[in-house]
């Protein structure tokens, strides 16, 4: 138990101050420790405990929170909490203090602009990774499809489009 | 007169005090709780137009450093926040109340989850709801990638990454100590 805490805390602490661009970027290498270096879960599961966190409120990093839990229950999820969110608030108070100097200096633009195209490739990675894992049929597929047509082309409160995915997936589209 | 309230009395001359640690533990728990995925817009709202804690200048300020850090935004946001009102005390307080509801809340649906795992009905409400949140990503790397279209050395930069993580399942911290360097200098010689 003590050794699954330490590498949990190792892994989301490293995850932590990796996330450039947020939580999305992540993702696929938190799937590739939790499921291909320590077998934890399948891949499907990944996704499906990805799903419930962007069902759930809250920031969309609560999927650590929830893998956390599922890897080694409450210590796990506290771990995971503390190794996941520690870390990044810890660089953010520290570079606050000497942001006021260099929020205008040339090199923070060019540095912002040099992330940018890498945050991109880690997203479309995510989304390639978690459509692996979740569409194991040509149907749900269309669930996928479908979704990303109406969140690009409307308006609609993402919340809506999963619970119509839910609702498809009940009513047996997946098979 | 207490040592409070004469702080707040300087404060007071150009702006009303800030929030206190509690009304940080607070306001960001109700971020927390209202916001579903993603909760950005929301915190914006509630920080400045409701609760006027930042002007407009300074979220987007502030926003700017968050967005430039690894964390989630939003995190880093009551991390700053919470810092630039009531220091260490305040950074804690605005992080936990941010994320103590949504904690419990996926602990309560995991447990759930746990518990039902097998049961059909929601094994297939799950595989719908799965293939509903891929649909959600892809159409926020559409969106994040179509600006990038025209810049083919962006381009050649996400489909660098794209293939390292996605298709030979390299490792994020060699993938990242190479690329962002060679993608930082690309854009220093503005070939970008």
């Amino acid at each position: 138990m003590t050794a699954t805490l330490i590498a949990l805390a190792g892994i989301f602490a490293e995850l932590s101050l990796l996330a450039f661009g947020g939580a999305n970027t992540v993702l696929p290498e938190m799937q590739r420790q939790v499921v291909e270096v320590h077998g934890w879960m399948s891949a499907q599961e990944f996704s499906a405990l990805f799903a419930l966190a962007q069902a759930a409120p809250g920031p969309n990093m609560m999927v650590a929170t929830l893998v956390g839990w599922r890897v080694a229950s409450w210590q796990g999820a506290l771990v995971v909490s503390l190794a996941k969110f520690g870390p990044s608030s810890i660089v953010t108070a520290l570079v606050m203090q000497v942001w006021e100097r260099f929020k205008d200096a040339p090199w923070r633009k060019i540095i912002q602009n040099g992330l940018a195209p890498v945050t991109i490739g880690l997203v479309l990675a995510s989304a390639l990774l978690i459509t692996e894992a979740s569409v194991h049929q040509w149907t749900l597929l269309t669930v996928t499809a479908v979704v990303a047509i109406f969140s690009l082309m409307t308006r609609w409160h993402p919340l809506w489009l999963l619970a119509a995915g839910a609702l498809a997936g009940l009513a047996g589209i997946g098979g | 007169m207490s040592l409070t309230t004469s702080t707040s009395d300087v404060a007071a001359e150009t702006r009303p005090p800030g929030p206190t640690a509690r009304e940080l533990f607070t306001g960001f728990l109700s971020i927390g709780l209202m916001g579903f995925g993603g909760v950005l817009p929301l915190a914006r709202r509630v920080m400045v137009e409701k609760r006027g804690w930042l002007t407009a200048a300074e979220f987007t300020d502030m926003l700017g450093l968050c967005q430039f850090l690894p964390g989630g935004n939003i995190i880093n946001m009551a991390v700053a926040l919470g810092l630039k009102f009531r220091g260490a005390l305040g950074a804690f307080a605005a992080v936990t109340g941010l994320i103590a509801a949504p904690s419990l809340i996926i602990i309560a649906l995991g447990i759930l989850y746990g518990h039902y795992q097998d049961e059909p009905h929601l094994q297939r409400l799950f595989a719908g709801l799965s293939a509903a949140a891929a649909g959600l990503l892809v159409a926020m790397s559409i969106r994040m990638l179509l600006p990038m279209l025209k810049r083919p050395v962006a381009m050649l930069v996400i489909l660098a990454g794209f293939t390292a993580v996605a298709l030979l399942r390299l490792p994020l911290l060699p993938t990242l100590l190479v690329l962002m360097p060679v993608s930082v200098f690309l854009s220093w010689r503005r070939w970008l």
